[in-house]
């Protein structure tokens, strides 16, 4: 409930119409771009939009400088930020749905077994005849080396599953495991960020600063070897976009991951920057906190990541 | 901020620039009641077009492709460009009046989140001039007739939705700011008004299902372009996936449709029955169960698409539960009238209309939920004919008489009553003549979505156009009366237009000030 006396009430402001127009462009120019016509509107509506949202957060930050911004200005931003964080909860939501979905109960459908082994696990009649009809020879496992496709019509298929899987290798070879030093990354990342918020708390700059930007580059880090993890899968492991509906998962759920990821460290790159300027105190520190709240959320997602994607087979 | 709004008389530039630029949220409001409205008459000439066809059998008017990307686009253009941006605009005019904010809580994203919807529609409405045509499969968009089979205007499809759930988004995120951060001191949650109370409701379900929305479409967009097999059984995906993930969205849309129009009829019932509304808290707490269930029963619009009969006991139930906080509902709005001193003016006739064929369609629902029973109802003109009750009967009816309710603290000008009784008499009727036939042509077994019929529905659908080119006359109508008060309707200032009306937003002049609540108002 509202304790102000009178409240905030911005001018008018030409932002949102130029944030839109870069929104409309981008989202036409991708579609005509996909459909070969080509990259310039998506190029031209990306530049607007990026070179909009930097004069955006500049006026916020300055504004709140400014002290312009009220407590209950804050705490506007506050919610907002935090239910923005539950939608993107929410978007993962749907692809680890999917995942579940396409891995417990469709690969055992396709594969001619029972649905779900809860309540009765003789294979129905349909998922038989949907095995022996349709995709004769597929064995439902996961993950699934050969698809469906595969199995019934060999080398003429169109979905050729993937050499090797990006699975858990075995005790021996963990330490030459790429997902697990990422792990370890964005964990010891999760950590820092909360030592230099520890920092700012305690108005000690040095600790702020400097964890603040050691976790940045935790966070370069992690995105290098997400790449040489990707460059690996498509050289050398077969595993594409293509292979079937594990490398469709596979990069789907970490790509998106690493597309947050990256939005994350940029967020605390940016509040690194603020903080080297003398940015940011124990009253105000909502652009830090934030960002840092979306990096333990997107942290939490790897979590969940690493053991479904990952671990479990 | 001390000037007032600009006027047509500071000249056109600056006049434009107030719309262009705004953060107020009366004017924001304006734009998207306006926004709505314009996409409601195009929606309704893809309408039109359709019954046009059906008038008869045989195809007489347009081809059979042409007809797929009508009934798509009508399905689109109403339920995201017509009825989600006309609550939004009535969310912004009277959220803050009815809490006693000065404004929205992040004035600049809300005008973000309008200005977005113009771009999104004219990128939807582009694709029916592509070659290829635009989308036709249907609203609901099912995979693989999506990705496919689709033509290529569907990417433009795509994009377009994902910058319109980006608009639902933020306009949501800032609708719970609002509520949450900006209420008046006095100003419990228990003692919001009911329309607000709905609407927080329903902005959490928009946070929580459009990002969902999102990943459907974007998982359409890898399979079409990018080589994916999420919905194709060949790499071994499933095409029933998109459902499961469509519906998970789909259904908390329906609600999220249905609870503002719920908290529209909960103002007004009360106003013209001059008593406080019944059963306050178990209304609140009816909408947060139906928040709550609209998650746990999507595939009840996938009984017949093969699922273990687990499944299929577990959605009918789930879905039948609906109907008690449902129930309730209903119960509350009867009973607030109840031995109640009623007056029938434009707005409370349409909030009538609406309790009677809102439970109407209920227990159509409750007749689709029978999920053996769906086998034979499935895909018929009786599901068209059921979520027609809900969302125009519903929805649409409350949504007018919310213009009714609110049009002369918005414009300070009192509608014609004549003219609001004779509208909604020709909406009624019209409304009924268009869709109560649709539940026996499905009945009868017409297969919904099809340019064409056999001859044994041909009476019927006559009957179902003819109706439907009345109640469309009955939206022109409507626009004729609002354009009619704004600019001659008889000027009032009262601040309580409604002898019965409470709340805040009944404290302020009419019209109402550009600012309002600069200071904090003190609420009892
Ligand atoms: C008691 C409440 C309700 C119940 C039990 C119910 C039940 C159902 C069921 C079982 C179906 C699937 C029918 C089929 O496709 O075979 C259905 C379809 C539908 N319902 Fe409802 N419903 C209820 C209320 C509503 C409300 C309030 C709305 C929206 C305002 C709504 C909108 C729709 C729509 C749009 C469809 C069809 C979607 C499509 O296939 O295009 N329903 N309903
Ligand atoms: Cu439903």
């Amino acid at each position: 409930m509202s304790t102000e006396s009178s409240y905030y009430v911005p001018e008018q402001s030409k932002l949102p119409i130029i944030t839109a127009t870069g929104m409309g462009l981008m989202a036409y120019g991708a579609a005509s771009w996909v459909i070969g016509g080509g990259n310039m509107v998506f190029t031209a509506g990306l530049i607007i939009m990026a070179l909009v949202m930097f004069k955006w957060w500049s006026i916020v930050i300055d504004e709140n400088m400014r002290g312009l911004a009220n407590d209950q200005l804050k705490r506007s931003y506050v919610l907002g930020m935090l239910w923005f964080i539950f939608s993107e909860v929410m978007f993962f939501a749907a692809f680890f749905g999917a995942l579940f979905y396409l891995r417990v109960i469709v690969n055992s459908w396709l594969g001619g077994d029972a649905a779900i082994g809860i309540f009765d696990d003789t294979p129905t009649d349909a998922a038989v005849a949907n095995n022996a009809l349709l995709w004769p020879g597929y064995e439902a496992d996961w993950p699934p080396m050969v698809t469906p496709d595969e199995a019934a019509n060999g080398a003429n298929a169109t979905f050729i599953g993937p050499d090797e899987a990006m699975s858990f290798p075995g005790w021996s070879k963990m330490l030459g495991w790429l997902p697990l030093w990422n792990t370890v990354i964005l964990v010891t990342s999760s950590v820092t960020v909360h030592i230099a918020h520890t920092g700012l708390k305690n108005n000690n700059r040095k600790q702020f600063v400097g964890w603040l930007g050691f976790t940045v580059l935790l966070g370069l880090i992690f995105l290098v070897l997400q790449a040489e993890e990707y460059i690996h899968a498509y050289q050398h492991m077969g595993l594409t976009l293509d292979s079937g509906i594990y490398g469709t998962t596979f990069f789907m759920l970490t790509g998106f991951h690493g597309a947050h990821v990256t939005l994350g460290t940029a967020m605390l790159a940016i509040a690194w920057f603020r903080s080297l300027k003398g940015h940011f105190s124990n009253e105000d520190q909502f652009g830090f906190e934030a960002a840092s709240w979306y990096w333990h959320f997107v942290d939490v997602v790897w979590i969940l990541l690493f053991f479904v994607v990952y671990v479990f087979d | 901020m001390a000037h007032g709004p600009a006027t047509l008389a500071d000249g056109w530039r600056a006049y434009i620039a107030r719309w262009v630029f705004t953060t107020n949220h009366k004017d924001i409001g304006t734009l998207y009641l306006w926004f709505s409205f314009a996409m409601f008459l195009l929606g309704g000439a893809f309408a039109m077009i359709i019954r046009a066809e059906l008038f008869q059998p045989g195809m007489q008017l347009i081809r059979p492709e042409f007809f797929n990307q009508m009934t798509t686009m009508h399905g689109l253009v109403m339920v995201f460009g017509a009825i989600m941006p006309a609550f939004v605009g009535l969310a912004n005019w009277m959220i803050p009046l009815m809490i006693g904010a000065p404004d929205m809580a992040l004035p600049r994203m809300n005008n973000l989140s309008f200005w977005i919807l113009p771009f999104a529609f004219a990128i939807l409405t582009s694709t029916l001039f592509m070659e290829g045509g635009g989308p036709n499969f249907g609203w609901t968009f099912y995979a693989p007739l999506s990705t496919t089979y689709a033509p290529d205007s569907v990417n433009f499809f795509i994009f377009a939705i994902h910058i319109m759930g980006a608009s639902s988004i933020m306009g949501s995120i800032n609708i719970i700011a609002t509520v949450m951060n900006m209420r008046a001191p006095g100003m419990t949650y228990m003692k919001m008004p009911l329309f607000v109370w709905t609407w927080v409701i329903t902005a959490f379900l928009l946070v929580a299902v459009m990002p969902v929305l999102a990943g459907a479409v974007t998982m359409m967009l890898m399979d079409i372009n990018f080589g994916t097999s999420f919905f194709d059984a060949a790499g071994g995906g499933d095409p029933v996936l998109f459902q499961h993930v469509f519906w998970f969205f789909g259904h908390p849309e329906v609600y999220i449709i249905i609870l503002p129009a719920f908290g529209v009829v909960s103002q007004i019932i009360p106003t013209f029955s001059r008593k406080p509304l019944f059963g306050y808290s178990s209304m609140v707490y009816a909408t947060a169960a139906i928040a709550f269930l609209s998650f746990v029963v999507w595939a009840h619009h996938m009984f017949t698409v093969g699922m273990p009969i687990a499944g299929e006991l577990y959605f009918m139930y789930a879905t039948m539960l609906i109907a008690v906080p449902t129930g309730v509902k209903v119960f509350n709005w009867i009973t607030t009238m109840y031995k109640g001193s009623l007056t029938f003016e434009t707005p409370m006739l349409f909030s009538i209309a609406f309790v009677i064929l809102f439970t109407f369609g209920g227990f159509t629902g409750l007749m689709l939920s029978i999920a053996a029973a769906d086998m034979q109802y499935h895909d018929t003109y009786f599901v068209v004919a059921h979520f027609h009750y809900v969302m125009v009967a519903g929805a649409v009816f409350s949504g007018t008489a919310a213009i009714y309710y609110w049009l002369p603290k918005w414009c300070g000008k009192m509608y014609n009553e004549t003219m609001g009784q004779v509208q909604f008499w020709v909406a009624f009727i019209g409304f009924n003549i268009a869709f109560m036939p649709q539940h026996f042509l499905g009945l009868a077994g017409m297969p919904r979505r099809y340019a064409d019929y056999g001859l044994q529905f041909a009476d019927w659908n006559m009957v179902s156009s003819i109706g439907a080119f009345i109640y469309g006359g009955a939206q022109l109508m409507l626009l004729y009366n609002v354009i009619a008060t704004i600019r001659n309707g008889k000027p009032t200032t009262e601040e309580k237009t409604w002898e019965g009306a409470e709340g805040l937003e009944w404290t302020v002049p009419s019209p109402a000030p550009y600012h309002t609540f600069a200071k904090p108002p003190e609420f009892k």
